[in-house]
């Protein structure tokens, strides 16, 4: 892997040829490897390793990135000039700041030496373990086991250096019979990651998601798995941000301050959370501070790049994307409180409801009221009389997220959720009234 | 790039890899936008590796690195048949490859004017012309514009002796206002959303795009779609224009016909396909006017989907899909064209970059042109609503039932189209709704859509795809529902 030392050199070769006042470098490398399998079989299986290396450019109010895999002399020279000349004849743009200096960064833990080293061999044979108990249960088994390390590092010109390392582990399965029943789990470790028990969830999911019945579209209460609630709430990730308030194109707009959400919906932006990953800092290499975002329903704080919170009178948050961007900034570990209700509990007390496992094509139809799109999959569940009934076939949703968070009846502990639609967070299970489904497709 | 190649190739073989076949990338990319008249990014980047695929011990294995000394090659080579035998640990039969011919040539994109030479200043500069423009209209409050280029300098080479080399540039632009009023946004794009249009082209196709001459009324439309109606709930005569019609035949004909999703390898992301194999040649897709193929040859048109050779060394091919609305073929690969019986791959098999192993990829997915010319078509049609420009898709992971938003409609009432509607939606099941098609526009209306940001795989892949189409009419389509009462 890329050493600090290394990047120490390559940066000072690219300082010294790039005719800018001010440059900056970020240095991603990454190894990573992914066995994927279907049809009970291992029909894929890679494994990569890159390095990117991205210099900015900042001369009199102008700046501009230009990027390279190369390490040799030319090309860091070639990159170096090209972000320089790229920004030299741009309109000088009032609003750009000098590059921060040397900053002070919280330690965040999140290698695993026994994850960088996992090899294809300990990939397939967790694999076949996997195949096994579908071949028992007389299903197919698809998914992938993913591992890698990536290590960040960013330099500038004014002295600051801000380094992260982290590993990666990541599961899915989906167990298939006519009907299906999938589970995910995503850590930084291999020993965090519970295949087996992953795979018993999906494979139980798909024994039970047989001969579906046909439920009319309406409204319905409905028990949200983890995976199903970060799906829809990662919609909301850039709302939060004070650029896209600035823009007018954020669901919060003319919100701050306002009860958005019932008061039993509090949401946190941490880096520092156990079950969140990630850098202590942001794309200029600032800091990430904690940010409570919505208090019990209430619209409390947005997340500010340094250049938006000068315009906005507010202190810079450590949650700016790498510049040049038209995006600002946005919280990348966003922590939903939990409650105490545990999901066996939700469909204990419910009496007519949808118990649904994961939601797939999720699409905003509406950005204001924040009216989301999409479809169930792979287990959805009819409860009736505090008890999972029968498969359903599954429905189409069109619903707001922001009605959505008023109507939260029950919030489980909160978990490091993943899916398919959004980044990872730390969110509850949810049981919410009045969820709008609106058609049913033919499974 | 060949000595690359070959290093890779005879590491594989000599370590026990039956067939093996690397590619070799060079990509360079430059990205500019502009956001309320200011500079947005602007960015020049490149990217050189490769990416070695074997077959050992009759499993798959992949190793990419950019790291392109020979000793790491080969190791990367190495590491290749060592995951492919990891693999051969959890399989029921070996891996069987349809025939292909050995290949020799070189292709490239034919490009009037190279993006990389014109001037960055030049390009911002038209950008920020029609930024202007579309903040001329009262009531936009945010205005972005954006253009995009790439070139893939490619060399392909198998252990069947195949040694390919491709230069493919691909050109995009476009423009949206956003209109904030009243807790409600508002947004028209040009010439299509997510990023415009792009093709398989040079700097040529944003000149023709005529983004300035076009802003002012797209600022204009954002802005009124405020005051507009909504849209209604029921049943209606729908007209598709070619864009959105394009997003539509993406969804509903590209993703079901690809035989990894048919025969159950994207199960467990991308998901599978209502068209099962005992469905080719049975089932009636669409209405007897609908006929669709997936082309990448240079004479379909400059799409995104418009290459010379696929990433398994296989030809350019143009492959009917639908034929007078029957079910007629699918997009396949070596590996999936020998499962279900066909004698050569269909040569649609694409990687994003060399660090990525190539899948099954939409090509040019086509809607045939009918005949019709649009002035007739909204003419012959009573009552009607004629959408234009995606704002919003979603289907379910069979590719039975879809909702698509577009950003603006038309009502249209006695063969005239009339008041402007907003927010509008539909929704159906895609073979009741190919087959409720009682009308498609001619070749004068016919476009070549890109869509580039096509995601697939596991590491997820995003790709490049192209959709043919003019504008059609569907019959007794379900409106309006993403809306509440």
């Amino acid at each position: 892997m890329l050493t600090e030392a290394r990047c120490q050199e390559i940066f000072e070769k690219i300082r010294r040829a790039c005719p800018a006042d001010e440059v900056e470098v970020s240095f991603n490398a990454s190894q990573s490897a992914l066995t994927r399998f279907a049809n009970n079989i291992i029909h894929q299986n890679v494994a990569e390793e890159g390095l990117h290396i991205s210099v900015r450019a900042l001369l009199n109010g102008r700046t501009a990135r230009a990027s390279t895999n190369k390490t040799d002399d030319d090309a860091l020279r070639r990159v170096a000039e090209q972000a320089a000349a790229s920004a030299r004849w741009q309109p000088r743009n009032p609003d750009l700041l000098p590059m921060p200096g040397k900053q002070t960064y919280q330690p965040v833990e999140r290698f695993c030496e026994q994850t960088a080293a996992f090899a294809p061999e300990a990939r397939a044979e967790a694999v076949k373990k996997v195949v096994a108990r579908a071949e028992k249960n007389k299903l197919t088994a698809a998914g992938i086991y993913s591992t890698g390390v990536q290590t960040e590092t960013l330099l500038n010109s004014r002295g600051l250096i801000a380094t992260h390392r982290q590993t990666k582990a990541e599961f899915s399965v989906t167990y298939l019979n006519g009907g299906s029943g999938w589970a995910k789990g995503n850590f930084t470790s291999v020993q965090q990651l519970p295949v087996e028990e992953l795979a018993e969830s999906a494979c139980r999911k798909a024994l039970d998601n047989h001969d579906p019945k046909e439920l009319p579209p309406g409204r319905y209460t409905v028990i949200l798995e983890p995976a199903a609630v970060l799906d829809l709430v990662g919609f909301l990730f850039y709302d939060f941000s004070a650029t896209a308030v600035l823009d007018q194109r954020s669901c919060f707009t003319n919100q701050i301050g306002k009860q958005v959400f019932g008061e039993n919906i509090s949401i946190a932006d941490d880096a520092y959370h156990p079950l969140q990953a990630g850098s202590a800092w942001d794309g200029e290499g600032i800091p990430r501070r904690q940010v409570q975002l919505v208090e019990k329903g209430v619209l409390k704080n947005l997340v500010y790049a340094r250049h938006t919170a000068r315009k906005m009178k507010a202190e810079p948050t450590g949650h700016g994307f790498l510049l040049p961007n038209e995006w600002g900034e946005a919280p990348m570990n966003l922590v939903f409180a939990g409650g105490s209700s545990s999901l066996e509990e939700m469909i204990r007390t419910t009496e007519r409801g949808i118990l649904v496992t994961r939601l797939w094509y999720i699409r905003e139809v509406d950005p204001y009221q924040k009216i989301l799109t999409g479809m169930t999959r792979d287990g959805t569940f009819s409860v009736e009389g505090g008890q999972v009934r029968r498969a359903i076939r599954n429905l189409r949703f069109n619903q707001s997220i922001k009605e959505m968070l008023k109507q939260v009846e029950l919030l489980g502990p909160a978990v490091r959720a993943t899916g398919e639609e959004s980044f990872e967070m730390v969110v509850p299970p949810m049981r919410i009234a009045n969820f709008r489904f609106t058609e049913v497709t033919k499974y | 790039m060949r000595d690359w190649a070959n290093w890779a190739l005879d590491t594989a073989a000599a370590r026990g890899a039956t067939y093996a076949d690397v590619r070799v990338l060079d990509a360079r990319y430059r990205n500019l936008s502009t956001k309320n008249g200011t500079v947005g990014n602007v960015e020049e980047s490149e990217s050189l590796g490769l990416g070695i695929r074997v077959i050992a011990e009759g499993s798959w294995g992949f190793a990419s690195s950019d790291q392109l000394t020979r000793d790491k090659i080969e190791q990367t080579a190495a590491r290749a048949v060592a995951i492919a035998r990891a693999s051969a640990r959890v399989k029921k039969a070996d891996v069987v490859l349809a025939p292909e011919e050995k290949i020799e040539a070189v292709w490239r994109t034919p490009v009037e004017k190279d993006p990389f030479a014109v001037p960055m200043d030049e390009m911002m500069q038209l950008l920020l012309e029609a930024d202007k423009e579309l903040r001329g209209a009262a009531g936009v409050t945010l205005a972005e514009t954006s253009m995009s280029f790439t070139r893939l300098e490619q060399f392909f080479a198998s252990t069947l002796g195949s040694a390919i080399q491709q230069v493919k540039v691909y050109s995009g632009a476009g423009m949206v206002a956003t209109s904030f009023a009243d807790n409600e946004i508002q947004k028209r794009s040009y010439p299509n959303s997510f990023g415009g249009q792009h093709a398989s082209a040079g700097y040529e196709l944003v000149e023709g795009l005529r983004l300035v001459e076009n802003a002012r009324r797209v600022g204009e439309e954002a802005v009124a779609l405020h005051k507009a109606a909504k849209c209604p709930q029921g049943r209606r005569t729908l007209i598709l224009d070619s864009s959105q019609l394009g997003l539509q035949i993406h969804e509903s004909i590209g993703h079901p016909i690809e035989l990894d999703r048919v025969l159950g390898t994207e199960a467990n992301f991308a998901g599978m396909s209502f068209l099962t194999l005992d469905q080719l040649g049975k089932l009636q897709y669409g209405s007897e006017i609908v006929n669709a193929v997936a082309d990448a040859r240079l004479e379909h048109g400059p799409g995104l989907g418009t290459f010379g050779y696929d990433d398994e060394g296989v030809p350019a091919q143009c492959i009917d899909i639908i034929k007078d609305g029957r079910f007629l073929g699918y997009l396949s690969s070596r590996e999936t064209a020998r499962e279900v019986g066909l004698n050569r791959s269909g040569g649609t098999m694409r990687a994003e970059s060399w660090h990525h192993i190539p899948l099954i990829r939409m090509t040019n997915v086509s809607l045939l042109p009918g005949t019709w010319k649009l002035d007739d078509l909204i003419a012959d049609t009573d009552d009607g609503l004629y959408l234009e420009t995606n704002r919003s898709w979603s289907i379910d992971d069979r590719r039975y039932h879809f909702q698509f938003g577009t950003e603006i409609a038309w009502e249209i009432k006695g063969g005239k189209k009339t008041r402007m509607i907003k927010n509008p939606s539909y929704s159906g099941i895609t073979t009741e709704f190919w087959n409720s098609c009682d009308a498609i526009c001619d070749r004068r209306h016919w476009t070549l859509w890109g869509t580039p940001n096509c995601g697939k795989g596991q590491p997820m892949q995003t790709m490049g795809t192209g959709h043919g189409a003019a504008p059609a009419r569907f019959r007794n389509v379900q409106v309006g529902v993403a809306y509440a009462d």
